[in-house]
Order: C-alpha cells, then sequence, then structure tokens
C-alpha cells in the first residue's frame, strides 16, 4: 500500500484542529469552512475505501489497506492499522456523521475556534479507535476522546452541563481503566498487542496465573460502560441530553458504537469461549437493556433524553444480536450500529432544530407543531419510522436480521427465549415513537409556536442525506452486508455458525 | 584516586562556591542565575562525555560511575536548570541571599547526584544528607510565617527520618559486618534462607531503611510533612522538592534493595510486598485526600504522594521476581522522568500564577483560560499527564509500569492503581474546569518572564514527546539500568 489512507482520514480532522487553535484572526465563518474541508475530505476518501474493499469471500478476515509502523519496540507496541468489513462502514459512519457534525454546528457562535478544535480531535479520535489494530494504540485513541467530549459538553452543553460531563468522565474513565488491566493482562499472556495475531491465536493452552475468563471481564467492563449495558448506563441519558446537538448526534451515532465493535472485535473475537460460556448471562443483560430501556423511554418528558433512553433499548438490540454468536445476528448487530448511527443521528439532528427553533425541551409544552414546522413534521417522523423498525427503512432490516439470526442460532442454548422476550422492545419502540410525535407535532395548534421558522436550507440538506442513507440502507442492504459479512463470517466461524 | 570521574560533581562544588563570592562582588543579581546555569551545562557536559562506558567503582567503592548513576545525574542537572530558571521570577521576592539562594540549589542538585551514584550506606547517609539540609534551609527561604513552620516541620521530621535511617543502616551493618552494597549481597547470598528469615535483625534493618527513604519518596505513612512543606516553601523550592528529592529517593531505593537485598528470594519476596501494600495504601490516601484540597500546591502534594504510591509499584514488582525481571527498572526509571515533566509543567504555572495572583487558591484561578491561554495550556496539559491520559508522557509511563506489574503477578495492585487514576481525574479535572469554564474574577493578563516560558516549553514539549515518540527515553532508561545489578 503505497499511499497511508487510514492515517490520511484520522489524522486529516486533527491537522485542521491544529489549524483551526494556532492560525491567529480567523473569521468564524473561516473556521467553519476549514472544518467543513477537514471532515469531506477524510469522507471522501472513506468512501472512495468503501468503494475499493474486496468484499470476496477469499478476502473474508483479511486487514484492507493495512499501515505498520514500529512504534515501541520494547514493549511491543506498533503503528498499526487496518480495517475489515466490520470497521469499515463504522470508519464510514464516523466520517459522514463527523461532516455532518460541522454543518450541524453551522449556528454556532460561543468560543467557536475552540468548539470545532475539539470536535475535530473528537472525530479523530474516534476514527482511531475504528481503525487501530494494536491494542495499545486502540486504548490510547479510546482514551483520547475523553478530553474533547469533556469539554465539549462542559462549555457548549445546556441543563446540568458540568456534572453530565464529568459524569460521563468518570464513568468513561472507569470502564477505561478496567480495560486497560485487561489489556495488560492479556499482553502478559500473549506477549503480543497485535489483535489480529492475538486473534489468531489458540487463548487456551497459554495459561497463566491470571483467567482468560477475568480478562474477558475487565476488557469486557470498558466497553459496556461504552456500549452501555445496564447498570452502566446512567451516564449516557446525563450526556446525551446536556450535550450541544452536534456532539449528541456523535455520542448517539458512533461514539457508544465503539463499545459494540470492541465486543466483536475483542470480546468474541479473542476469547470465543468465555463469551459462549458467558454468553446467556449477557444476553440477560441484553433482553433487559431492550425491555427496560424501552419503559424508561415512555415515561422521558424531555425530548432528548427521550431519544437517549431509545438508544439504551437499541443498544439492547446490539448487544443481543453480538452474543447470539451466530452469523447472521453478528450482521445484524453490525447493521442495527450503522443504522442506528443514522436514524438516531437524524432523530438528535431534528429534536435539535426543534429545540433551537422553539426554545421548548419539554414535550409536555410543545405539541401541534406539525403546522408550523411542516418539513420538521415530515423529517422527524421518518426519522421515527425508523427508530420504530418499519419496513423499508435501515431500521427494520438491522432488527430483523438481528432477530432472526438470533433466533436461527444454535450456539447459545435459550436464545429464543431472550429473543422472544426483546421482541417486546420492538412494540415499546412503536409505543413511544409515535407518542412523542404525537406530542410534539400533532395535536392542537399552539398559537405560541406561530413565529417558530420551519427548517432553513442547511437544515434541510444534511437531514436529507440522512433519510437518503435511512432509505438506502433499507431498501439494499446488501451494500452493508456484504461489507459485514466478510469480517464478521471468521469470527463466527469459531462457534462453527 | 580517579578525581576525572567526579568531573561533574566537582565543577558543580566549584560553581556553587563561585556563586557565593560572585554575590559579595556583584549587584548584578542576573549573573549569578548566568553563571549558576553555565555551571550545570558544564556538569551536565562532563557526565555526558562519560555516558556508555563501563562502571567504575571509586574511593574504595564509595561511589560508583555508571550509567544507571549518569541517568538520574543528567535528570537532576536538567532540573536544577528549569528550577533557576523559573527562580528568576521568584527571587526578586528575596530582598538577600541570592548567591546563597543559587549555591544551596546547587549543593542540593551535589547532593542528590551522590545519592545515585553511592554505593556504600555510608556514602549515602552523607549524600543525602548533604541534599536535605540544602533543602531544610531553602523551605524556610521566604521567611514568613508559613516557610518558617514548613521549614521548622521538615528539619524536624527529616532529622527523625535521619535516625531511623541511620538505626537500619547499623541493623544492617551489624548483622552483615559491611556497609558496602555488593559485599552485603555476597554475604546474604551465602546464608540458608532459614537463618535470613529466623533472624529478625536484618528484617528489622530492612524496615527501617524502607521508613528512612520512605520520608523521601512521601510514602504514607511517613508522608506528613509533605503537604505542609509543599504549601509553605518557595514554589520553586516546592517544585524541586517533589520533581528532585522524590526522584533521587527512588534512585537510592532503588540501587540499594536492588543491588545488596534482592537475594535470595525469600527476602526480596518480603520487601516487594511491603512496598505493594505502601504503594496501595499511598496511592489512595494521596488521591482521595487531594480532591478535598483547595490550595493548589497541597493538591500537587498529595498528587505526588500518590504518584510515590504508583512508582512503587515498580519497585515490588522488582522484589517478586528480582532475578528475571528486566523491565521494571527502565518502567521506574521512565515513570520519574514523565512525572518529573509533568509536575514541572504544574508548578512553573503555579509559580507564574502566584506572581500575578498573590495566591495558590484553586477557586483564583478562574478563567484562566481567558486571560492566560497559554499558561492554561500547559498546566492543563500537565494534569492530563498526571492523569495518565495519552498521547501524553504520563500514559505511556502507566503502561510501562502497571504492564510489568501485570506480568509478575501484581493485577490486584494494578486494578487499584488504574481505579485510582480514576479517582484522581476529578481533582485534575475540576483546576482544568475552573481554568476553562469558569468566569475571570480579575482583569489582565498574567505576566511571565522569557525564562519562565521556556522552561515551561521545554517540559510540555518534553511531555507530548514521551507520549507520542517514547523509545529514545525507553531506550536511555535501558542502557541505564542493563548495566548496574548483579
Amino acid at each position: 500500500m503505497s499511499f497511508n489512507y487510514l492515517s490520511t482520514i484520522i489524522f486529516l480532522p486533527v491537522a485542521g484542529a491544529i489549524i483551526i487553535a494556532l492560525v491567529p484572526r480567523l473569521s468564524s465563518r473561516q473556521i467553519k469552512y476549514i472544518a467543513a474541508l477537514f471532515t469531506l475530505i477524510p469522507l471522501a476518501i472513506s468512501l472512495g475505501l468503501f468503494a475499493a474493499f474486496d468484499r470476496s469471500a477469499a478476502m473474508a478476515g483479511q486487514m484492507q489497506f493495512e499501515e505498520f509502523a514500529s512504534w515501541i519496540p520494547l514493549i511491543n507496541a506498533n503503528y498499526h492499522l487496518g480495517v475489515d468489513g466490520l470497521s469499515l462502514p463504522l470508519v464510514v459512519l464516523m466520517s459522514l456523521l463527523g461532516f455532518l457534525a460541522v454543518l450541524l454546528s453551522w449556528k454556532m457562535n460561543l468560543r467557536v475556534r475552540e468548539y470545532f478544535a475539539w470536535l475535530l480531535l473528537l472525530e479523530t479520535s474516534i476514527l482511531g479507535v475504528f481503525t487501530s489494530l494494536d491494542l495499545l494504540l486502540f486504548f490510547i485513541f479510546w482514551e483520547i476522546e475523553i478530553i474533547p467530549m469533556y469539554f465539549l459538553i462542559s462549555i457548549w452543553g445546556a441543563g446540568r452541563k458540568e456534572y453530565s460531563a464529568m459524569k460521563y468522565v468518570l464513568y468513561t474513565l472507569f470502564g477505561g481503566a478496567l480495560m486497560l488491566a485487561g489489556i495488560l493482562s492479556l499482553y502478559f499472556t500473549t506477549g503480543s498487542l497485535n489483535m489480529v495475531e492475538i486473534a489468531q491465536t489458540d487463548l487456551a493452552p497459554l495459561v497463566t496465573s491470571i483467567p482468560l475468563a477475568a480478562i474477558f471481564f475487565l476488557l469486557l467492563a470498558g466497553f459496556a460502560v461504552k456500549l452501555p449495558i445496564i447498570p452502566l448506563h446512567t451516564w449516557l441519558p446525563d450526556a446525551h441530553t446536556d450535550a450541544p446537538t452536534a456532539v449528541s448526534v456523535i455520542l448517539a451515532g458512533t461514539l457508544i458504537k465503539m463499545g459494540g465493535y470492541a465486543m466483536i472485535r475483542i470480546s468474541i473475537g479473542i476469547f470465543p469461549q468465555a463469551a459462549q460460556d458467558y454468553a446467556p448471562l449477557l444476553l440477560g443483560l441484553a433482553a433487559v437493556n431492550v425491555v427496560y430501556g424501552a419503559a424508561v423511554t415512555l415515561k422521558q418528558t424531555d425530548i432528548k433524553r427521550l431519544i437517549a433512553y431509545s438508544s439504551i433499548s437499541h443498544m439492547g438490540f446490539v448487544l443481543l444480536g453480538i452474543f447470539a454468536l451466530g452469523e447472521a445476528s453478528l450482521v445484524g448487530a453490525g447493521l442495527q450500529m450503522f443504522s442506528h448511527g443514522i436514524i438516531t443521528g437524524l432523530l438528535f439532528a431534528v429534536a435539535g432544530i426543534v429545540m433551537h427553533n422553539t426554545g421548548e425541551r419539554d414535550i409536555s409544552k410543545l405539541g401541534g407543531l406539525a403546522r408550523q414546522m411542516p418539513a420538521i413534521a415530515v423529517i422527524f417522523t421518518i426519522a421515527g419510522l425508523g427508530a420504530m423498525g418499519v419496513p423499508t427503512t435501515s431500521g427494520f432490516i438491522a432488527e430483523v436480521t438481528i432477530f432472526l439470526g438470533a433466533f436461527a442460532s444454535n450456539v447459545v442454548s435459550g436464545v429464543q427465549i431472550y429473543t422472544i422476550i426483546s421482541l417486546l422492545g420492538i412494540l415499546l419502540a412503536a409505543a413511544y415513537t409515535l407518542w412523542l410525535l404525537q406530542r410534539v407535532f400533532f395535536g392542537p395548534v399552539l398559537e405560541k409556536f406561530n413565529q417558530v421558522r420551519d427548517a432553513d436550507n442547511l437544515e434541510k440538506i444534511y437531514c436529507a442525506i440522512f433519510i437518503a442513507l435511512i432509505f438506502l440502507v433499507g431498501l439494499y442492504p446488501m451494500i452493508l452486508t456484504d461489507v459485514f459479512r466478510t469480517g464478521i463470517a471468521p469470527i463466527a466461524a469459531l462457534f462453527g455458525g | 584516586m580517579n578525581l576525572e570521574l567526579l568531573l561533574p560533581e566537582l565543577s558543580l562544588l566549584i560553581t556553587a562556591i563561585a556563586v557565593i563570592m560572585l554575590d559579595l562582588f556583584t549587584e548584578r543579581k542576573g549573573l549569578l542565575t548566568v553563571v549558576s546555569i553555565a555551571g550545570l551545562a558544564i556538569a551536565a557536559g562532563f557526565a555526558i562525555t562519560m555516558w556508555g562506558t563501563a562502571p567504575q567503582a571509586i574511593f574504595n567503592n564509595m561511589l560508583a560511575v555508571d550509567n544507571y548513576a549518569l541517568f538520574f545525574k543528567l535528570l537532576f542537572l536538567g532540573i536544577a536548570v528549569l528550577v533557576i530558571l523559573v527562580s528568576v521570577d521568584y527571587v526578586s521576592k528575596f530582598a538577600r541571599f541570592h548567591g546563597e539562594y543559587h549555591a544551596l540549589v546547587l549543593l542540593a542538585t551535589l547532593g542528590m547526584m551522590l545519592m545515585t551514584a553511592a554505593t556504600d550506606l555510608i556514602s549515602i547517609f552523607v549524600a543525602l544528607e548533604l541534599a536535605a539540609i540544602s533543602f531544610y534551609v531553602l523551605v524556610g527561604f521566604l521567611k514568613d510565617k508559613k516557610s518558617t513552620e514548613a521549614s521548622l516541620k521538615f528539619v524536624l521530621l527529616g532529622g527523625v527520618a535521619s535516625a531511623v535511617l541511620l538505626f537500619g543502616m547499623a541493623l544492617t551493618f551489624g548483622f552483615t559486618g559491611t556497609t558496602q552494597l555488593p559485599e552485603i549481597a555476597q554475604v546474604i547470598k551465602g546464608m540458608s534462607t532459614q537463618s535470613l528469615l529466623a533472624n529478625p535483625g536484618l528484617i528489622l534493618g530492612l524496615v527501617l531503611m524502607i521508613a528512612g527513604f520512605g520520608f523521601k519518596i512521601a510514602a504514607v505513612p511517613f508522608h506528613m510533612w509533605v503537604p505542609d512543606v509543599y504549601e509553605g516553601a518557595p514554589t520553586p523550592i516546592t517544585l524541586y522538592l517533589s520533581v528532585g528529592s522524590k526522584v533521587a529517593g527512588f534512585a537510592v531505593i532503588l540501587r540499594v534493595f536492588y543491588s545488596a537485598f534482592a537475594l535470595p528470594e525469600p527476602l526480596s519476596l518480603d520487601w516487594g510486598m511491603i512496598f505493594a501494600i505502601l504503594g496501595a495504601i499511598g496511592m489512595t490516601l494521596g488521591n482521595v485526600v487531594a480532591i478535598q484540597q483547595a490550595n493548589i500546591k497541597r493538591m500537587l502534594a498529595y498528587s505526588s504522594i500518590a504518584h510515590a504510591g504508583y512508582i512503587m509499584i515498580g519497585l515490588a514488582a522488582i522484589g517478586l521476581s528480582p532475578t528475571t525481571d528486566t523491565l521494571a527498572q527502565s518502567s521506574i526509571l521512565f515513570y520519574v522522568v514523565a512525572f518529573t515533566l509533568a509536575d514541572l509543567a504544574a508548578f512553573i504555572t503555579v509559580i507564574a500564577v502566584s506572581g500575578k495572583l498573590g495566591s495558590d487558591q484553586i477557586s483564583d484561578y478562574a478563567g484562566m483560560g481567558k486571560q492566560a491561554p497559554i499558561l492554561a495550556l500547559a498546566l492543563s496539559l500537565g494534569l492530563i499527564s498526571l492523569i495518565g491520559l495519552p498521547p501524553t508522557a504520563g500514559f505511556i509511563a502507566k503502561f510501562y509500569i502497571f504492564s510489568d506489574a501485570v506480568s509478575n503477578g501484581l493485577l490486584w495492585l494494578v486494578i487499584i492503581a488504574v481505579l485510582n487514576s480514576t479517582i484522581s481525574a476529578y481533582y485534575y479535572l475540576r483546576v482544568v474546569k475552573v481554568m476553562w469554564l469558569n468566569e475571570p474574577v480579575g482583569e489582565g493578563k498574567v505576566p511571565s518572564s522569557f525564562t519562565l516560558r521556556l522552561a515551561l516549553a521545554i517540559s510540555c514539549l518534553g511531555i507530548l514527546l514521551l507520549g507520542i515518540a517514547p523509545d529514545f527515553i525507553i531506550k536511555l532508561a535501558e542502557m541505564a539500568t542493563s548495566m548496574f545489578g548483579f
């Protein structure tokens, strides 16, 4: 590979951040154009990689566009990047949301320079997580993300922003701390930090003083905070609710996907035995996530908090798909991560517009907005239908794949029960989504919102991009499933499924 | 007698005397800074030329000239340069005694350099006292109430610690019949494990020595002096205590325990476990108490107690497998360098800010991000490195020292340590929050001299360099530790 595409994708945003931070006397308009440019190019390259990606069965499990350089030889750490079918769609998703986040922030006028610098750094760190193949590098990107997120929430957020930001940091650091202990134990057991190499090693004969199940859970703790798995979820509603809109989109869209991605790549890719042993436990938690998350969603009165809780429920589907351990269910989990990224991303984006234009976020005080904001009402409804999993949207195809895959999976006994319980989540999703739509957009028209503007052109453009993607994936899921399958097939093969 | 091997120390001694003499004859006190730095640079030059040569013992095996000692000597010389650079703003506070201040800083440096080179219990003690007495005086230099109280406390407790240390050394001498570290090792190796462990004399000696050295490195429960002294001392001296004196303490401990008491294994398991427990208590207590501090110097004092706990993980790992382990020593060396850089960045900012505000209260840092963005950025970087977040030196240092501990079966200790890092994030980030989120209380910029900004730039670059490309320093640390030992 002559050109380092992945490094370019990862580091262009941070290069933009450095330019924005250091070049004096930039007007806020110039800063926004720089930010847009330095996220648009990575998006273009990642789409190019997506097109050029070799989907043939022969390449299944092979890393593509790999980059390798020795970094700290004494501890066997390398600068090692690569993507396979599992990570590539997430890279595309992140670079897309990174660009859209800049558009979403176009009206930002508070401490613009810092805001866009942190936003770009955030994009770099998440992209780094999805492309790192060295555990130390992976962990570094995983942790770097904390700092920009802390500032983004605590300066530009709303409500109890400082509390939420600190809570987010402490939860993430707590998970990260255990994860670091897990990475060190894994390094001690295998002598390697190379994820690909470790995944190909049979760990069972390498028994040391540290049991494999302990390492599995140390690592899983870090991922579980991110995904999040109940009871480690309480940071999520606070952080999502109080973050500025663009950051909520990135949080819900890709950041929590780091957890799902790492579970597939590391928890089950490296520890198939432990994953199989403890799958019933995690499937149980998945069902709790789905049902409890959805039930709590029903009760919410804050529009953003409601979407945040629905994310917990939707991540339960991902967890179900992952620990059903079947190929189809894993592909479904991947699809659901992508689909949830665009659907919830859109939900947060339009919720942001509603809140910005009406100045109101309490659902009970909103109502009848369909008359005053027709375009927003249509967009919100489409996103809502996606979240409910209505056919032709990506949400439908992702959830159906998970359920069929999990139901048919014969790796874990009793998976059918958890699947059936989780089906309740679909029902509840329809309830809270339709109820939300009804309360916000329908019903009697309220006088006080007569002066409220509808979406402007820029907002319509980025919403259109989201909607196009929702239907593209919904109608032609092959575009993603083909890619996911090349990455997931070898992992699923570990379980004979 | 190989005096040329002592050239770094001798040139430093001559510089110290020259500075005092010069002080009598010149009115331009800036000259003292220049002469001191020149002397330090010359000493560093001599030390660099010796790097990589075969280790030699001089003065009847009192001192060793090896890479290990040279590594620390260079580190201390570098720190001393930065301390003198940042003192430029500060010494104007003292009406007199500029010469003595500089000379004492140089003498303390000399003492610490000798500490790292000493291979005999007697020379260790003498070097340690040379450094300690210089620090006693420096701490009291402000002559106000707090500074005097700090100095008195430091002298009294330091005296007790020295006595305890000496008692431990005497017991060790009584037990082994020698004060030279290599010979102590020989004597102990020659004994049966049974008789060794049955005899409480040596164990007591070891424990007392750990207590004496523990005072230097601010290990809990010998840390009581730290917050008061750190708060009361002139801030450059606080800085020097926190990075210099502590690092020298670790250098001595590492040499003494590794080269004299490493074998037989049951013995090293004993002291390894002592360090593991002291480390676990130290980091937890340091971090938890730091949360409540309102004064940034006290907060950094407790943070340094916590960091001493992290470094002790490395000592514990050595104790658990003294013969097979190669990474632990270099990981300790790397950690002290990383800690030094981060603490430098933090304290240098504190010096600049207290020069403007006359206060060290964390709440007075409000809005520093607007008033002095460069200083605020440097302090944030230093604090982030102290938390151990990437891409800073602190992260690589933690990774390095923890990975070695895990491979020696200390997973439990590492889990305590990583959870402690999470706790520490709370109070470090609180300072960051105050600086960047709160509205400024005062008006105007925070002035800082060129020398201070230079010192700050060096430490910040170091933090990033060690965080992103740590290989060079890790290699140096490996070289420094590979030659000493058995």
